[in-house]
């Protein structure tokens, strides 16, 4: 057992109001420069849509992640280490500028400085990179909130194995349904990113999980933004760098929250330490898609099993870090109630951000189709929970986010959830709580207790509650030993000298 | 000293030693810069055209003369039957052709595209142009002075290991043909704006990457701290 701690993220989808917040945090601290001004390392999807860039789950197209091969190896989707020198002089697999979008702004100067005329004068919008008018034609968000989903919509991957009928229904007026799917980085435990890169330039930090570009071992052959399954590393065509998000690493380390989490409007984002076990990376990685999901789930390590404490000391996971595993709301949500996932588990990176699959759709829908009416009052909490196959978010899309297309785990989460809220109603509108509601919770291995630790996770955490950040101890890192009198007044992070391109 | 040992004895320790240090210099301290500067996010069409040919193009041909020069016997001995030679000159030649054309391609693709020309620095036309004469010197050699992989052996070979020895003979070059010289001059150019051009990026080749591990874990404390290490077995999991 190689045990290593992860900065690990959760995203609870059922409180996320997709206003954006957390996209315009992380821009306005990270990518608001030239060259990153498409770069959105956070950004909230609009589900069914295609996401951003357009269409990144298709990996036949841009060939992210790992597969298993048919002797049952784990192999680079990409390329293999020849191929990728190969091919450093042109990318076959590379997103074109075109399924992001090209970066506009506006003239705003023109509203100020137009002569006097008969008209009112007009911003008109400019390329960001070449600085001339041009027509708008998409943008990020393009299909906000079903915007045009007769194109993006229509082409979700994950709506593959979706009944036809259930998808007919979902473009009905009456009946149509979206979600918000908030993505960063993954920092993923079998990164294809890092394997991908032929300059050794991406790494994972061994401390907090973290993966980074070192900006200065990059050399701009764009093998990890075609090897990234999710897409979540751009190119930044000013620089000739790559770059991804850095999961804030300067403001955890200093104790605060990533700016997305920090200002996260719905509260649904939490973090904590999860261990896991290093020496699985690859065998979970080589397993046939129906054990993947759980094999990778069992990777994570119980930070109360002395036998997990012995072994991370060990590794020198110090006892600050054991305590805040133990404290970790994302553990809780994941390992001990089994309530969120990780997004494609089956691109085989491992990826470390999770996700407690939305409910609140599911709700309408039955109050939509009048069950409601034909049903006692006492006896509603129970019939919805066994319609779910009735959501008008099909269980199967987002048991293809999620579980691998199956939707057992996504139907035993969305029962939980339901479950607590039943049990919280009878509780403090009724004041009581009946057999069956005891017995529902019996059903699904939930006692009361556990019911109100969901409950109080989920609605009312405190930012303490909901970000657990361990000391990281800097003073005893390597860097530490050089002459900080040689960084003063420089740009942080290690510079000498401004990024600037080279000629 | 004649211009001519001035330019071909004095010039190439000249470019080299510039090469040589400001590269190192350059990657000592401002190794942010170093980067293939791709374009291709901003326009991938035309780049595959172009950028596969010429760079394979230059590549191949590049290797050639680097053969040339470790093993002339071995050309010699290629040569001596007619048709080797006549493969040999014709690849050579079709390889410079090839590279010629993505050249072509990539200078009208700089200047065609308006995103491209926003990325592209005067350094680069001068990079362009540098190669664009020495591709054009080559080919007239290859053309109009044949065959040059069999004079090449006796004459520039001597040269540039004469160069290497530190003991310089540009007598070789003297009764050279002009495209010939200006071929050579080409290629110390190339040499001087090296280590100040996205040129660098040519030492970056990561032939590494083919015998790393996939993944790369970098910890800021490698070591555990002592005390773990030399904690009593029994005292295991208190906490
Ligand atoms: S999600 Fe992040 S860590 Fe995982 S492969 Fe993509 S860029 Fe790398
Ligand atoms: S800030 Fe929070 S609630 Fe708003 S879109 Fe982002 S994740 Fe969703």
């Amino acid at each position: 057992m190689k045990v290593r701690a992860q900065m690990s993220m959760l995203f609870h989808m059922d409180k996320c109001i997709g206003c954006h917040t957390c996209s315009v945090a992380c821009k306005n601290l990270w990518t608001d420069r030239d060259g990153a001004e498409y770069m959105w390392w956070n950004n909230v999807e609009t589900r069914p849509g295609t996401g951003y860039p357009t269409g990144w789950e298709d990996q036949d197209h841009y060939k992210g992640g790992w597969k298993r091969d048919n002797k049952g190896r784990l192999k680079l989707t990409l390329h293999s280490k020849g191929g990728g020198v190969a091919k450093a002089f042109y990318n076959p697999s590379l997103p074109e500028l075109e399924d992001y979008y090209d970066p506009f702004t506006f003239r705003y100067g023109d509203l100020f400085g137009a002569p006097q005329g008969k008209h009112q004068p007009t911003a008109i919008p400019v390329s960001k990179i070449t600085g001339k008018p041009m027509e708008i034609n998409t943008g990020p968000n393009w299909d906000d909130d079903l915007g045009g989903s007769d194109i993006f919509a229509a082409n979700d991957l994950s709506m593959n194995g979706v009944d036809e009928s259930v998808r007919a229904q979902m473009e009905e007026i009456e009946r149509v349904v979206f979600n918000y799917l908030p993505r960063i980085c993954n920092h993923c435990l079998n990164p294809a990113c890092v394997a991908a890169c032929p300059s050794g330039a991406i790494y994972k930090r061994g401390e907090d999980g973290v993966v980074l570009v070192n900006e200065d071992k990059c050399r701009g052959w764009r093998m990890c933004v075609s090897g990234c399954p999710y897409k979540k590393v751009y190119y930044n065509w000013d620089s000739g760098k790559s770059e991804k998000c850095i999961l804030c690493f300067p403001r955890m380390e200093t104790g605060q929250a990533p700016a997305c989490a920090h200002s996260c409007v719905g509260r649904i984002r939490y973090m904590g330490v999860m261990l896991y076990d290093a020496d699985q990376i690859e065998a979970v990685g080589s397993l046939p898609d129906d054990e993947l999901l759980d094999a990778q789930l069992n990777m994570i390590l119980d930070p109360n099993d002395p036998e997990v404490i012995a072994a991370a000391r060990l590794a020198g996971i110090d006892d600050d870090w054991l305590d805040a595993a133990r404290r970790s709301p994302v553990y809780r949500f994941v390992k001990e109630w089994g309530m969120a996932f990780p997004l494609h588990p089956e691109f085989r990176t491992e990826a470390m951000m999770f996700y407690v699959p939305p409910l609140s759709p599911v709700m309408s829908v039955i109050e939509d189709d009048l069950i409601k009416l034909d049903l006692p009052d006492e006896r509603q909490d129970f019939e919805l929970l066994e319609e779910l196959e009735k959501a008008r978010l099909p269980l199967e899309y987002l048991a293809n986010l999620f579980t691998i297309g199956d939707v057992e785990p996504i139907k035993r989460v969305l029962r939980t959830m339901l479950a607590v809220r039943t049990f919280k109603r009878r509780q403090s509108v009724d004041g009581t709580l009946d057999d069956a509601t005891l017995e529902m919770l019996a059903d699904l291995d939930l006692t009361p207790f556990k019911a109100e630790q969901i409950y109080r996770l989920t609605t009312t955490p405190t930012m303490d509650d909901r970000f657990v950040f361990p000391p990281y101890h800097r003073e005893m890192s390597l860097e530490e030993l050089g002459d900080p009198i040689k960084a003063k007044g420089g740009m942080g992070f290690g510079y000498r000298r401004g990024p600037e391109r080279g000629a | 000293m004649s211009g001519n040992d001035l330019l071909f004895a004095v010039v190439p320790y000249v470019v080299l030693a510039l090469a040589i240090i400001v590269t190192i210099v350059r990657f000592r301290q401002a190794q942010f810069t170093v980067s293939s500067l791709s374009s291709q996010l901003l326009e991938s069409k035309k780049l595959y055209w172009g950028s596969i040919s010429f760079h394979w193009g230059l590549s191949l041909v590049l290797v050639g003369h680097l053969l040339a020069l470790l093993v002339p016997s071995g050309f010699e001995l290629w040569n001596g039957a007619p048709l080797r030679l006549y493969l040999l000159e014709f690849t050579g030649v079709a390889l410079g052709l090839w590279a010629a054309a993505g050249l072509i391609v990539l200078v009208i693709r700089r200047s065609t595209e308006p995103r491209v020309r926003r990325v592209t620095t005067p350094m680069d036309t001068v990079v362009m142009a540098i190669i664009g004469v020495q591709i054009f010197t080559g080919l007239w050699t290859a053309i109009a002075h044949r065959w040059g992989s069999f004079w090449g052996t006796e004459v520039m070979v001597p040269y540039v290991r004469s160069l290497l020895r530190f003991s310089p003979e540009p007598g070789f070059i003297d009764p050279l043909p002009f495209m010939v010289k200006v071929h050579v001059l080409a290629f110390f150019a190339f040499l001087a704006v090296f280590p100040f051009t996205r040129l660098v990026h040519i030492i970056t080749l990561p032939l590494q990457y083919l015998t790393r591990p996939w993944q790369k874990v970098v910890s800021v404390r490698d070591e555990p701290p002592a005390e773990y290490v030399t904690r009593d077995k029994n005292a295991r999991g208190v906490s």
